[in-house]
C-alpha cells in the first residue's frame, strides 16, 4: 500500500472507532434504566440495597414474577387494559379514517375551514375540556365504567384524522374517478378502495392509539373510583404504601411488575418496527 | 366532466357530512360544549353536584392574589417548563446528529435510543423513582463510587423539579428520530459547497444544518411546550407534588381543586388560564418563527 492509502485508511479506521464510541456512549444511558430494572426484578430483598451495586443477581429470583402477581391483581388488571385498549382501537379504526375520508376524497364547500378547526382541537390544553366532560359523563351515569375512556375514541380523534387525511390527499383521484364512472357509492370507494390502499398507515394509527390506551393515567384516575376496574396504569400502584423514606418497598417484586408491564410494549416495539419508524416520519411533518 | 362524476355541490355537503359526522357529534358534545362550558364554569363556584353559582370573578381574583398553591403551582411549571424545553430539544438535536453517523448496524443504536419513549409513563416514573432513590438508586450508587454525595432527589426540595426533568429526557428517542429524518433530508450539495468555500463544522451546522431542520425544530418547540405546561402523570407518581409543594405542578394542582376539592369553578379558572397563557406561547412562537424558521421550496 503507498504511504498516502495508508494514512487515508487509517484515518477512516479512527473516524469509524470514534463514531462507535460515540454511538455508545449516546446510547448506554438509555439502555441502564432498563437494565437496572430487570436485575433488581431477579433480586432478592438483601441485594436491592447491596453497594457497590451488583448487576447480575445471585441468587437469580425468578420467582418474584411469581410473587410480584399475585402480591396485587395483576391479571385482573391487565384484563382491564386490554378491554380498554382494544375497544379504543377499534373505535378508532372504526372512525379516524371515516371522518378523514370526508375530509379529503369528497369536494364539499368549508370542508378546509372545518379542517383547520379539527386541527385546532389539537392545541387544546387538556384540562379545559376534561372537567365538563367528566360532568357529561357523570350525568350520563357512565362515572366508575369504561365508556369514557372508549367513547372518544369512536368520534374521531384529530390527530389520527389529520394523519390519515393526509395520506388519503395522496391517492390519485383518477382511482375513486373511474370508480364514481362505474355507479360505485362513495361508501363502496372508501371500504372497496381507500381503506386496503391504506393498511400500512392503518397499523400505524392502531399502534398509536395502543400506546396512548395503554399509557392513559389520568383518564382512569379520574373516571374509575372501584380498583376492581383499574387498568394497570393505575393498579401498578397498589404497590406503593407511602413513599417515605422511612416506609420500605419491596422494590424487587416492584420492578418485576414494571418489566411485565413494559413487556408487551417491546415486544409490539420490535415486530412493528417498520410502522413505528413510519409513524414518526408521518408526525414529524415539516409543517 | 370531472364535475358531473363528482357529484353535486349539494349531494356532496351531505355525503362529506355524513362522513365526518362522528367527528361533528364528537367536535360538539365533547369538545366544543365543554369548552364554553369550562369558560362559564370559571365564573362559578361548582362542586360537580347541582348547579353553578355565579360568583364573577371570585375564582380569578383568588387566583392571583389570595392562593399561595396556585402561585406556587406556575412557578413550579415555569421552572421546569424554562430548563426542560430547551434541554429536549437540544439534547435530541444532539442525539440525531449522533445517530445520523454512517456506519454498520447504526440503526440498532437507533432502536435502542427510541426504545424508552414507548415505554408507558407510569412505568418509567417507578422505574425511575427507583434509580433515584436516595439510599439505594443506582445513580447514588454511581456517584458515591466515584466520591460524590448524591443528593436526594425526589425527596430533595431543592432536586425534586430536576429530578422529573431528568426522568423526562429518558423519552426524548422519538424527537430525536424525528430530528434525524429531518437531518437526513438536507441536501448534501448544501454542505459540499460550503466545504468548497472552506467551512469548518462549525460553521456547516450553524449555517446549514440548523437552518435546514428549523421547521422540525419549530413544530417541535411547540409541542414541546404544550407538553411542559400540561405536566401531571410524572409529577402525580413520582412525588405527589411534593415535598414541600416543590413539584406541585400547574396540572396537578388543577386536578386537586376540581377532583379531590370540589373546586371545579376553580379549576375552569386555572384551566382557562392555561388556555391563554398556551395561545399566547403559541402565537409568539409563530411570529418569532418569521425571523428563524427557513421553509424550503418557497413559503
Amino acid at each position: 500500500m503507498s504511504m498516502a492509502t495508508e494514512a487515508k485508511t487509517k484515518r477512516i479506521v479512527k473516524k469509524t472507532l470514534i463514531s462507535y464510541a460515540l454511538l455508545t456512549a449516546v446510547t448506554v444511558p438509555f439502555l441502564i434504566p432498563f437494565l437496572w430494572m430487570v436485575s433488581t426484578a431477579l433480586k432478592d430483598s438483601a441485594q436491592i440495597m447491596a453497594f457497590p451495586p451488583v448487576w447480575i443477581p445471585n441468587p437469580i429470583m425468578w420467582g418474584n414474577f411469581g410473587e410480584a402477581v399475585t402480591r396485587i391483581p395483576f391479571f385482573m388488571f391487565v384484563k382491564n387494559t386490554v378491554i380498554i385498549v382494544t375497544c379504543s382501537m377499534i373505535g378508532t379504526l372504526v372512525s379516524a379514517p371515516l371522518v378523514a375520508y370526508g375530509f379529503s376524497r369528497i369536494r364539499w364547500p368549508g370542508r378546509d375551514y372545518l379542517l383547520m378547526l379539527v386541527i385546532a382541537t389539537m392545541m387544546i390544553p387538556f384540562p379545559v375540556t376534561l372537567i365538563p366532560q367528566f360532568v357529561i359523563f357523570a350525568r350520563l351515569g357512565w362515572v366508575n365504567t369504561f365508556y369514557p375512556l372508549i367513547i372518544p375514541s369512536f368520534v374521531g380523534i384529530p390527530f389520527y384524522v389529520f394523519l390519515l387525511r393526509q395520506f388519503f390527499m395522496t391517492i390519485p383521484e383518477d382511482i375513486s374517478d373511474s370508480a364514481r364512472i362505474d355507479g360505485a357509492s362513495e361508501l363502496c370507494i372508501y371500504s372497496r378502495i381507500i381503506l386496503p390502499l391504506s393498511k400500512p398507515v392503518l397499523a400505524v394509527v392502531s399502534l398509536f392509539q395502543f400506546l396512548t390506551s395503554w399509557n392513559d393515567f389520568l383518564r382512569p384516575l379520574i373516571y374509575l373510583m372501584d380498583p376492581k376496574r383499574y387498568p394497570l396504569s393505575l393498579g401498578l400502584q397498589e404497590f406503593r404504601t407511602t413513599l417515605s423514606e422511612a416506609s420500605w418497598m419491596d422494590w424487587n417484586l416492584f420492578m418485576a411488575a414494571c418489566t411485565l408491564t413494559v413487556i408487551p410494549t417491546i415486544i409490539l416495539f420490535f415486530l412493528a418496527q417498520r410502522h413505528f419508524i413510519e409513524g414518526v416520519h408521518l408526525t414529524g411533518m415539516k409543517e | 366532466m370531472i364535475a358531473r362524476i363528482r357529484g353535486s355541490r349539494r349531494r356532496n355537503i351531505v355525503v362529506g357530512l355524513l362522513f365526518i359526522s362522528p367527528w361533528l357529534i364528537g367536535f360538539i358534545l365533547l369538545t366544543a360544549i365543554p369548552i364554553v362550558a369550562s369558560l362559564y364554569n370559571s365564573f362559578t363556584r361548582y362542586s360537580g353536584v347541582g348547579s353553578p353559582v355565579w360568583i364573577g370573578l371570585e375564582n380569578y381574583k383568588a387566583m392571583f392574589v389570595r392562593d399561595r398553591l396556585f402561585r406556587i403551582s406556575v412557578y413550579n411549571t415555569a421552572y421546569y417548563a424554562v430548563i426542560a424545553i430547551p434541554l429536549q430539544i437540544i439534547l435530541a438535536i444532539g442525539l440525531a446528529l449522533v445517530l445520523n453517523l454512517k456506519v454498520k448496524g447504526v440503526s440498532v443504536f437507533r432502536t435502542l435510543v427510541y426504545m424508552p419513549s414507548i415505554v408507558p409513563v407510569f412505568a418509567s416514573s417507578f422505574i425511575w423513582l427507583w434509580l433515584l432513590h436516595p439510599y439505594f438508586g443506582l445513580v447514588n450508587s454511581l456517584l458515591e463510587m466515584v466520591g460524590i454525595r448524591g443528593p436526594g432527589w425526589v425527596v430533595d426540595p431543592a432536586w425534586s423539579k430536576l429530578s422529573i426533568v431528568i426522568m423526562t429526557q429518558w423519552g426524548i428517542g422519538a424527537t430525536a428520530m424525528i430530528f434525524l429524518a429531518a437531518l437526513q433530508d438536507v441536501p448534501r450539495s448544501l454542505y459540499e459547497s460550503a466545504e468548497i468555500d472552506g467551512a469548518g463544522n462549525w460553521a456547516k451546522f450553524i449555517n446549514i444544518t440548523i437552518p435546514s431542520i428549523s421547521p422540525v425544530i419549530f413544530f417541535q418547540l411547540i409541542m414541546t411546550t404544550n407538553g411542559a405546561l400540561q405536566m401531571f402523570t410524572q409529577a402525580y407518581i413520582m412525588t405527589d407534588g411534593g415535598p414541600a409543594n416543590t413539584t406541585l405542578f400547574y396540572a396537578l394542582y388543577l386536578y386537586r381543586k376540581a377532583f379531590l376539592e370540589g373546586k371545579m369553578g376553580f379549576a375552569s379558572a386555572m384551566a382557562w388560564l392555561l388556555l391563554l397563557v398556551s395561545l399566547t406561547l403559541t402565537l409568539l412562537l409563530f411570529r418569532s418563527s418569521r425571523r428563524w424558521v427557513f421553509y424550503r421550496g418557497g413559503v
